[in-house]
């Protein structure tokens, strides 16, 4: 799959601007993903590409229209160096895997990335770099397929309880 | 054992010792949605096959973002608000009151020792009340909508000791800017900032705002500021309550503590296209500068104002070719302004004085920059495309900084005025 890299501290504002909020629909917010920043990628992102970023991904604000509009454009694993944290917990929320890499400032713009998960590993140009595991009380969320699945089936929650 | 506020905050709410790492499903004292993010949480509580919010008392809703509509789909999605907050009997402040965070603090709807989320990422303001408070993403708050609770990692905290006495038209935004400068854009990732020091008990309520705003600015979870006589007494004013001791333990294990001394701290800038790229404001001076904003829940409150009519001083008019655009955080701050004569004075200086709102800020609404403008603002961020155009630039500072600016047409250090 191909890679689209982006650098350090890449905002919510970067990946959808403020003023397509008003959209909630992941397909017609992916038309604006990265629009004025980097407007190639609305147009030539393909279904399961992989978005890599060096450390701080998402920081900002907390819309969720941003794990939503990299959904919308077939994106579905962003690996990067460090992620922030509203971000991180949007991605996991929505369906959208966001993968810890420190190796991620290896990756460039255009190269082939499989995600082996069981392994705990991405695989690009030939080369293993090792995926840190989403944390574990996360982990039931990613394996149902993010918060809404795991939660429908929910009466009610034990406060307090620790994971 | 000795702890921290958010450990105290965690463990008083959970009736048991929880620390820095636990991860616990933990009870909400309110929940607070508006007008941008509010209508996803809402389809997303649906989806869950929520039917009946979990307590409509602790849901504090109202619209800032996009008001009054700026387009038929924000009216639709006011629309939308109206009726869940009517069909659940949740008190909706509407388009009424002013910018999310300075109505919940000024409607007394955060205490200390309360722990407070919000579909928005500056809900850590809250930290000035001596809440813990964070902002969330709409599908969490779909589940709290619901359940009332959610999974909190307790977070580890990094304390930041604030002495020294604030020199002339220097102040909180200047120490917030200089902290984000010195812990970097994502410093504090997945931490809470603890406030502490004389300079932060010398510090208003409106000062200690500013600071855990932009607590997030460094990508804390939360910014608190140990509730003493001023925090009582501005909580009390709004609400029952009774204090109580919550601060850091001396023995408490900290990430990190930070001293910093803010005596010769000079105007502060944060620099296109990150907030922690600040700088004295003597090495961006003369920079030209399109528009000036002064207001969000950063600076938009009744001192913030103050400070920049204080800069304003008996001058006739802004500098040609600003647009000086200023918006009151809330409507109540707006009539303490009016009252006292400031709003008079910035409409007569050449200002565009809005209704309490986002404004600017929110990228979307008004008062967007084309390619190649500049703006100052009061406000949080100046990533690349925050305020229109991703070919223009913005610049935060002070509200002292944005009126001296705005006079002179460059940016401007206030102290020279």
């Amino acid at each position: 799959m191909r890679v689209w890299k982006f650098g350090n501290d890449i905002d919510t504002d970067a990946i959808i601007p403020g003023r397509f909020l008003t959209i909630y629909d992941p397909a017609e917010l992916a038309k604006h993903a990265f629009e004025g920043t980097r407007d190639e990628f609305a147009r030539e992102v393909r279904e399961g590409d992989v978005v890599v970023a060096g450390s701080n991904f998402g920081c900002g604000s907390s819309r969720e229209h941003a794990p939503l509009a990299l959904l919308g454009a077939g994106i579905r694993v962003v690996v990067a160096e460090s992620f922030a944290r509203i971000f991180y917990r949007n991605a996991v929320n929505t369906g959208l895997l966001p993968l810890v890499c420190a190796g991620a400032g290896e990756i460039r713009d255009g190269d082939t990335v499989t995600v082996d998960l069981g392994g705990g590993f991405i695989e690009v140009n030939g080369k293993r770099l090792a995926v840190e595991p989403v944390p574990g009380f996360l982990k039931s969320i990613v394996d149902a397929g993010g918060l809404v699945a795991y939660a429908k089936d929910l009466d009610e929650v034990e406060t307090c309880s620790t994971r | 054992m000795a702890a921290t506020i958010a450990e105290k905050i965690f463990s008083q709410t959970c009736g048991r010792a929880v620390r820095a790492g636990d991860v616990v499903m933990a009870p909400v004292d309110a929940a607070m949605i508006h007008d941008i993010t509010g209508p996803l949480a809402v389809r997303v509580f649906r989806e869950m096959g929520g039917e009946q919010v979990f307590d409509p008392e602790r849901i504090i809703m109202l619209f800032d973002h996009q008001v009054p509509a700026d387009s038929i789909p924000a009216a639709e999605n006011h629309v939308f608000m109206r009726r869940f907050a009517e069909e659940q009997g949740i008190h909706n402040y509407d388009l009424n009151e002013g910018v999310c965070h300075q109505v919940v603090m000024e409607k007394g709807r955060a205490a200390p020792g309360e722990i407070i989320v919000g579909t928005d990422s500056h809900t850590c303001t809250y930290g000035a009340a001596g809440a813990f408070a964070t902002g969330i993403g709409s599908t969490d708050m779909g589940f709290v909508l619901k359940f009332g609770a959610l999974y909190f990692r307790v977070p580890e905290s990094i304390r930041i000791e604030v002495d020294g006495t604030f020199g002339r038209r220097v102040g909180a935004k200047d120490l917030i800017l200089s902290l984000a400068g010195d812990i970097g854009a994502d410093g504090a990732t997945y931490k809470a900032l603890e406030f502490s020091g004389g300079a932060m008990r010398a510090m208003n309520m409106a000062g200690r705002m500013t600071c855990a705003n932009m607590a997030i600015e460094m990508g804390a979870k939360a910014g608190i500021v140990p509730p003493d006589a001023t925090t009582w007494d501005y909580v009390a004013a709004r609400r029952e309550v009774e204090p109580f001791d919550l601060a850091g333990d001396p023995g408490a294990k900290y990430a990190e503590t930070r001293r910093y001394d803010v005596t010769d701290l000079a105007p502060q800038v944060a620099v296109p296209h990150n907030v922690d790229n600040v700088v004295d404001v003597g090495r961006v001076a003369g920079t030209k500068v399109d528009q000036v904003f002064i207001g969000s829940c950063t600076n938009g409150r009744y001192e913030d104002l103050a400070e920049a009519a204080e800069v304003l001083g008996t001058a006739d008019a802004f500098a040609d070719g600003v647009r000086v655009i200023v918006i009151p955080a809330s409507r109540t701050e707006y009539l303490k302004a009016l009252r006292a004569g400031l709003i008079e004075r910035f409409v007569e200086a050449g200002a565009l004085v809005e209704a309490p709102c986002c404004g600017p800020c929110m990228g979307g609404a008004f008062g967007l920059l084309a390619p190649g403008e500049v703006s100052l603002s009061t406000s949080n961020r100046n990533f690349r495309g925050r305020q229109g155009s991703a070919q223009a630039s913005v610049y935060l500072a002070s509200p002292a900084t944005a009126a001296a600016s705005a006079l002179y047409g460059e940016i401007t250090d206030p102290r020279e005025v």
